[in-house]
């Protein structure tokens, strides 16, 4: 079979599972990049600790794609002032957009994200934005320039899965770009669905972070990534609205 | 002058490279912003902060909203 080769941002992924940010550990760290394959993780900006604190790059293993996301801005302006940071940081052109000013559900603002995506896309960073599915605001981000869209399949950190099931649909089925489902999907069978749609990647935390076993659990998202994977490249089966079919012929030698 | 959001003194002319030194910061793991503008590593030597600047000074964390 022909290799299948995930393309983003000009760079090219053999895995289809991204390790967002959030509930670290090394532990962590480890079963995502071991069990579950991750060849991209997300990484946040923030304040500095003095204290000489162990380098969180330091448990990244080699060959990792850093992507650097916005988490904390509420505008456009802070979002490109945080990619700036991070790119200071010489981790690469990556940047993930991620803007909220909605404390209670996370919801990310879909107006100051296309803003924000222009902006950067204009400096030369290669943009992933977050983004409520809206296939207004795909169409948007597209011609801002994003080199891919993150639609939300429910609340960060909900692990309630795929609450925008349809929306998400219209985006694979619209939008001419990879589309990462970010966010709230909390079990393996919810990213093999999304792979079954049609989603390039998944992008995951919690539902591994906050599993009785991690790497057992990177481990079952990896195989439901690519189950589903295969699944859509295969070309699912034919669904028959009414009735039933034989799958195997009805021999008629009982009752003839 | 302000660093990381709180006032601190510090001698006239100071540098980036001495007040990241006095600070305990890394330069290697660090990036620096100077009034919201950022300052180049190779320029950390010759950036003199006066007192009513603003400094941030960030890293990568294991954080973020997720």
């Amino acid at each position: 079979m022909k290799q299948d080769i995930f393309m983003l941002g000009g760079q090219q992924f053999q895995s289809r599972f991204i390790l967002g940010s959030g509930k670290y550990n090394v532990n962590l760290i480890q079963a995502a990049v071991e069990n579950a394959k991750a060849q991209i993780i997300t990484l946040a900006v923030r304040r500095a600790n003095s204290s000489g604190e162990a380098n969180i790059l330091n448990f990244i293993p080699e060959g990792v794609t850093l992507l650097p996301n916005t988490s904390g801005a509420r505008t456009a302006e802070e979002a490109v002032r945080i990619a700036k940071l991070s790119r200071e940081l010489g981790c690469g052109d990556f940047v993930k957009v991620e803007i909220m000013r909605d404390s209670k559900y996370l919801l990310p603002d879909n107006q100051e994200t296309v803003r924000a995506t222009e902006w950067l896309a204009k400096e030369g960073f290669i943009v992933l934005p977050y983004m409520y599915p809206d296939l207004n605001t795909a169409r948007d981000l597209v011609n801002a320039g994003a080199a891919a869209v993150m639609p939300l399949a429910a609340p960060i950190g909900s692990n309630k899965g795929l609450a925008t099931r349809e929306f998400i649909q219209i985006l694979i089925d619209e939008i001419d770009l990879p589309i990462i489902v970010d966010a709230g999907i909390g079990r393996p069978s919810q990213a093999c669905e999304v792979m079954e749609m049609g989603a390039a990647a998944v992008m995951a935390n919690t539902a591994i972070a906050t599993a009785g076993n991690i790497p057992q659990m990177a481990s079952a998202f990896r195989r439901a990534i690519e189950a589903g994977r295969k699944a859509y490249l295969s070309g699912l089966g034919r669904v028959r609205e009414k009735g039933g079919e034989a799958s195997s012929p009805l021999t008629g030698f009982l009752r003839d | 002058m302000k660093i990381n959001g709180v006032q601190k003194t510090y001698a006239d002319n100071i540098s980036v490279s001495e007040l990241l030194k006095q600070e305990g910061y890394l330069r290697e793991q660090v990036a620096v912003e100077l009034n919201e503008e950022i300052v180049s590593k190779d320029a950390y030597d010759t950036s003199l902060l006066k007192d009513s600047d603003v400094v941030e000074v960030v890293s990568f964390m294991g954080g973020g909203s997720r």
